[in-house]
């Protein structure tokens, strides 16, 4: 060791212990996450203190509620200008507030208050011994088909805690897209995700697959994290920092202050970039995007149909959101390293999502697949790196999430004597029996589909001429083809629900409570809007386009 | 105000169209209300042109732009000008008079709320297309018309031959409409534009090659709405449509489309004699072309309709002349609209009176019983065939005038061809007057012969025979009203441009000669059908009169050359289809399906394969990451 670093060593330990300031903490600025955290930790008091009989209604007025005031909240913060001009890093520069994380804060408090109204349905479901029961299991701890999973039937249970883990779920998505530094982001990602990983365990039907389901996401989501918490390690060490601005300073090279330990780190880009590909690689599991896809078909395909529905689109909203942030806020320097990696992925991600798709039996596996071609639709916006790029992922996150729910709340309606019939074959000849659902559907499919008049198409195109615009025109080709493969098979499904004969003995349409069909009809409404007279939409989006550094 | 124009009768049209059988009752009523406000709005807007300058009487009325992109400005933008005046009122006058026929015509038609829904929609399709500002609008009006035109040919749709002749119509009037869009994206290439002012201004500094493209394809579209030769087939069948639409429709306005558009177009034909010898040769040929098919017509509709080919035949020829012949192509365009719809609808009305039996063969001294129907027809008649003083008179004299003015070899054929048809004009139009309402009453015996009850031929109601006596005054008096002091001519010059011809020989002779033509040809009429009684059946006939009953064979030859020929060229094509491009479409798909089952083989259920999948990807994404960097 040199006389120079022992003599520093000696003199830091010398000098009196720092005073610890209070972190300063913006309460209004951060209200939006902390309303929905009080709220689930009533839901959790509510668990335990209100009459089992109670409960449902307690729960789902506090999360109704909840949700509202917090997505006041945004609009209040928007229309303070911390979307655009007051754009500001709360926290101890933890949490940015500014126009994307409140668009997409936004967006996310939507789909999960519409999410909400399908968690909340309880007309499906035939009765069960006289009380009327939701898509979630009796008793979560009871094993599939023992007795005490009976005696929880018999006794009426239902799994009310879900209204809780979907608001700790929600405030995990909430902090996610404004994550402004690494730590920050890591938690975010995890209070994201064990919520909901144990609601995809608490299907009422077919409790064994929803469970396997449950330990597929959770193992490979724990895997996932492991890489971006890794990554985040290299990237400290690289930085010296995890707070975004700082690391991309580094990475620009402009920091004013460079330390001794800085220096010797600063010039190793294998750590920057070794440390970058693993946390993307983190998010771009979260979105679904190839390679790291494989557990989107068994997880959709398990986990109860409302909760797959919310999934599907804050997921992906939120995931996105930070992705973005990162790509934008901390890795602009290098993004001729990561343009052509995220090219790639693109490409990928759309081909295989649209090809594998075609031969799926399963209405939910083949929305599975079609959400990672979406996926992939979505990167070629974010490759973009342009304003434009911002704001055409943003319309289209929000585009997308309301089709998604919609789509799943249609599938929570047609059933049979074994639960939701979700196999193909059981929805040949909707379209005779129940044209109004089956024509909603089809709505929804020509939306995923990027017909025009429907949503899909406006965000399908601003996407893709974003991509464009920055010179990703092979990927524009590609996608536009990957895009004629998928509607493929979302016409088929059309052409199954509307010409084809019905099955004597196939499955009905549940007549659902006002809840489900309101979800349904905001998704039919915001896909139609969005779709004919999207300008409004557009700007808003537009303004929301600039993060703030 | 312009817009108004067009907007009454379009508020018509859906009023009629999306109301129901709730408006069953009044439809006729706000049908006719409308087409006639379009009329007033119309004498309104003369007015104010009257009360300008002759320079400053072309408004310009910006509506909006409908797709504004740099380079391509596509704005929705009307054009009123002299021009644009006279087919104004021309279509509304006459329109609004054909309302009020129709309301008496089609009395007992359950489906007459439709009817006028359909009528109005082709005014205000009509009016669309003469009020244009740009090509691309007038396209829009010309798709208009003809979609008008279709729904009404086929009207009485229970009928084959109805249902057969629309679509007929509309087939053959794709072709036209084919050369119309591509003159249109010839102009954009060529101008950069496709508005009047542009396009017609920049002729002069463009070559003479694309030029004449232009001129050719927009004679083909001329050639489809006008019925010309060679896309003439359509108009004698149109003739099932009922008659008020063969009055309005197929005689006095949309039939005369194709002559606006060659006016319109003036400078680009101007500029490329190559094109404009293409329109006299079309007019020429089909000037006698119908009125030799008109000559062997027994079926009086029909008759009408290939005098009404002929009729435009001189309207191309004199567009053809450029701006010697402009302005009388126009004026006679208008005096053909007054005598023409009122000879149809006295058609029509001896069609009411007679159990729409339309076989002239079966008619004959029908003056006694519908008088005013025989005075109208009469005046009519005479206008067409060019009594000296009535109005067809004027305007064809001046058509013939002009033809001979053209000078050298051309001027001498064409203006012999003119002659000639205004002779076989004669004899035909008096052959129709002479069958219909002189001779024996042959209706009585062909009725006993089928043992059918008698037709009573009776005279229309007021509601019909009034438009009749207003169209027959216009054509009295029309022609004189336009030529006495060169009214018509003053008029329109400022947007045609006019050139005093030099006939080779005095005017006055060519008048006398056209008077002796029309003498021949009566006299010879009068020898054929007034002195000997009209066989009830018609004789076997002259080679040439079977050819023109057949109409000169412009179906088989249409039936052999082209139904045929693309017949094959279907079927190779198709065979083309399926080898070929079903065999790369289904390859594709099947291995796109194939690639699909293979992919979803790696989704085997496993989460440790998951997780090796990821493990690959993300060892993949970051190397890729440092192999970027070191590239």
């Amino acid at each position: 060791m040199s006389t120079a670093a022992v003599h520093s060593l000696w003199t830091i330990a010398a000098d009196p212990i720092p005073r610890i300031d209070a972190p300063k903490i913006e309460y209004g600025q951060l209200s939006p996450v902390l309303i929905v955290v009080g709220a689930a930790i009533v839901g959790m008091l509510i668990e335990a203190f209100v009459p089992r009989r109670a409960r449902y209604y307690a729960q789902v007025f506090v999360s109704v509620v909840a949700l509202c005031a917090s997505f006041a909240a945004v609009v209040a913060l928007a229309a303070q200008g911390y979307g655009t001009t007051k754009a500001h890093i709360a926290a101890m520069g933890a949490v940015a507030v500014d126009g994307p994380a409140l668009f997409l804060q936004g967006t996310i408090l939507l789909a999960a208050l519409v999410g909400l109204f399908t968690f909340a349905e309880r007309r499906l479901d035939p009765a069960a011994h006289g009380n009327r029961v939701d898509s979630f299991a009796a008793q979560a701890s009871s094993v599939p088909g023992s007795d005490s999973e009976k005696a929880a039937v018999k006794a009426g249970l239902t799994t009310t805690e879900v209204f809780p883990l979907l608001l700790f779920a929600v405030a995990g998505l909430l902090v996610f897209p404004a994550a402004n530094d690494l730590l920050a982001l890591f938690v975010a990602l995890e209070v994201l995700s064990l919520p909901l990983y144990l609601l995809c365990a608490l299907a009422r039907r077919r409790r064994l697959m929803s469970q396997e389901a449950a330990v597929k996401y959770f193992l490979l989501g724990a895997f996932a994290s492991a890489f971006t918490l890794f990554g985040i390690a290299l990237l400290y060490g690289y930085a010296g920092s995890v707070s975004y601005a700082a690391i991309a300073q580094v990475v620009d090279g402009n920091v004013p202050h460079i330390t001794p330990a800085l220096a010797n780190t600063m010039g190793n880009d294998a750590l920057l970039l070794i440390g970058a590909a693993m946390v993307v690689m983190g998010l771009l599991f979260k979105v679904g995007a190839v390679p790291f896809h494989m557990w989107t078909p068994d997880v959709y395909q398990g986990a109860p149909t409302p909760v797959t529905g919310f999934m599907a689109a804050a997921t992906k909203v939120a995931a996105f959101g930070a992705l973005l942030r990162l790509l934008y806020v901390v890795l602009p320097g290098m993004r001729w390293d990561w343009r052509p990696v995220m090219w790639a992925v693109a490409i990928v991600t759309m081909l295989v999502g649209a090809i594998v798709a075609i031969t799926q039996t399963d209405i939910k596996r083949l929305l599975a697949y079609s959400s990672i071609a979406h996926a992939g639709f979505i990167l070629a916006g974010v490759i973009a790196t342009s304003r434009d790029g911002v704001s055409s992922v943003l319309f289209y996150l929000a585009a997308y999430s309301f089709v998604t729910i919609g789509a799943f709340a249609v599938v929570t309606l047609v059933r049979d004597a074994g639960g939701e019939a979700t196999h193909l074959s059981g929805w040949a000849g909707l379209g005779r029996r129940s044209p109004l659902v089956a024509a909603v559907f089809a709505v929804f499919l020509l939306a995923f589909a990027g017909i025009p008049l429907t949503s899909g198409f406006t965000g399908k195109f601003a996407v893709f001429r974003a991509a464009a615009e920055g010179g990703a025109v092979p990927l524009v080709v590609i996608g536009v083809i990957a895009s004629a493969v998928a509607a493929f098979f979302y016409i088929r499904v059309i052409v199954l629900m509307f010409f084809s004969e019905p099955r004597p003995e196939g499955p009905t349409v549940a007549v659902p409570s006002p809840l489900t069909m309101a979800a349904i009809a905001v998704g039919v409404v915001a896909t139609v809007v969005l779709g004919v007279a999207p300008q409004y939409f557009l700007d808003l989006a537009n303004q929301a386009g600039v993060f703030v550094r | 105000m312009i817009a108004l124009l067009i907007a009454a009768p379009l508020l018509g049209a859906a009023v009629l169209l999306v109301g129901g059988r709730r408006l069953d009752a009044v439809g006729h009523w706000i049908g006719t209300l409308l087409a006639s406000a379009s009329f007033v709005i119309g004498l309104v807007l003369f007015a104010d042109l009257l009360g300008r300058e002759a320079e400053q009487r072309t408004v310009v009325q910006h509506l909006f732009s409908w797709i504004p992109v740099a380079g391509f400005q596509a704005d929705v933008a009307f054009r009123l000008d002299q021009l644009s005046m006279t087919f104004v009122l021309l279509i509304t006058g006459v329109g609004s008079l054909i309302h009020v026929y129709s309301i008496g015509y089609m009395e007992h038609d359950e489906r007459r709320r439709r009817f006028f829904g359909y009528l109005n929609l082709f005014l205000a399709a009509m009016l669309l297309l003469v009020l244009a500002d740009n090509y691309l609008l007038l396209y829009f009006g010309w798709e208009g018309v003809g979609l008008a035109s279709y729904l009404l040919i086929g009207f009485w749709q229970h009928k084959p031959s109805a249902a057969t002749a629309a679509k007929k119509a509309f087939l053959v009037n794709r072709v036209g409409d084919m050369g119309l869009s591509i003159a249109i994206m010839l102009m954009f290439l060529t101008f950069g534009s496709f508005a009047f002012e542009p396009v017609l201004s920049q002729v002069g500094d463009t070559s003479e090659g694309r030029l004449t493209a232009i001129g050719l394809m927009l004679l083909l579209a001329a050639c489809g709405k006008s019925a010309q030769v060679p896309l003439q087939s359509w108009l004698g069948d149109a003739m099932e449509g009922p008659t008020p639409v063969s009055a309005l429709i197929h005689a006095a306005t949309m039939v005369t489309a194709g002559v606006y558009l060659i006016v319109r177009s003036g400078a680009i034909f101007n500029a490329a004699p190559d094109a404009q010898l293409a329109v006299t040769v079309v007019g020429a040929v089909t000037l006698l072309f119908g009125a030799v098919v008109g000559c062997a017509k027994d079926d009086i509709k029909k008759a009408l309709a290939a005098s009404t080919m002929s009729q435009i035949g001189y309207m191309m020829l004199a567009a053809g002349l450029g701006p010697l012949g402009y302005v009388f192509a126009i004026m006679h365009l208008v005096t053909h609209g007054f005598f023409k719809a009122g000879l149809f609808l006295g058609a029509g009305s001896v069609m009411h009176g007679m159990n729409d039996e339309v076989d002239m063969r079966k008619y004959g001294g029908l003056r006694r019983y519908m008088p005013v129907t025989f005075v109208t027809f009469g005046l009519g008649y005479l206008a067409i065939i060019g009594f000296p003083g009535l109005s067809g008179f004027f305007s064809k004299d001046k058509i013939i005038e002009a033809a001979f003015a053209k000078g050298g070899t051309e001027g001498w054929i064409l203006g012999g061809v003119a002659l000639l048809g205004a002779a076989v004009t004669a004899f035909y139009m008096t052959r129709v007057m002479l069958m219909t309402f002189f001779g024996e009453e042959r209706w009585r015996d062909r009725a006993e012969a089928s043992g059918q009850a008698a037709a009573t031929p009776h005279e229309s109601p007021g509601v019909m025979t009034i438009p009749m006596i207003v169209l027959a005054v216009g054509s009295v008096f029309g022609g004189a009203f336009f030529s006495i002091g060169d009214r018509f001519l003053h008029w329109l010059e400022p947007v045609t441009g006019h050139s005093e011809g030099h006939p080779p020989v005095g005017a006055w002779a060519v008048t006398a000669a056209t008077v002796v033509c029309l003498l021949i040809g009566v006299a010879v009429a009068w020898a054929q059908y007034g002195r000997r009684p009209v066989p009830a059946v018609a004789p076997r006939g002259s080679l040439l009169t079977r050819a023109a009953r057949r109409d000169l064979f412009q179906d088989d030859f249409n039936h052999v050359v082209l139904v045929r020929g693309g017949e094959h060229l279907t079927r190779s094509l198709v065979y083309v289809d399926h080898t070929l491009v079903d065999g790369v479409v289904n390859g594709a798909a099947a291995s796109v399906g194939g690639l699909s089952g293979r992919m979803r083989r790696l989704q085997n259920g496993f989460a440790r394969s998951y997780a090796v999948s990821m493990f690959g990807g993300a060892a993949l994404l970051v190397a890729a990451t440092l192999l970027m960097r070191a590239v």
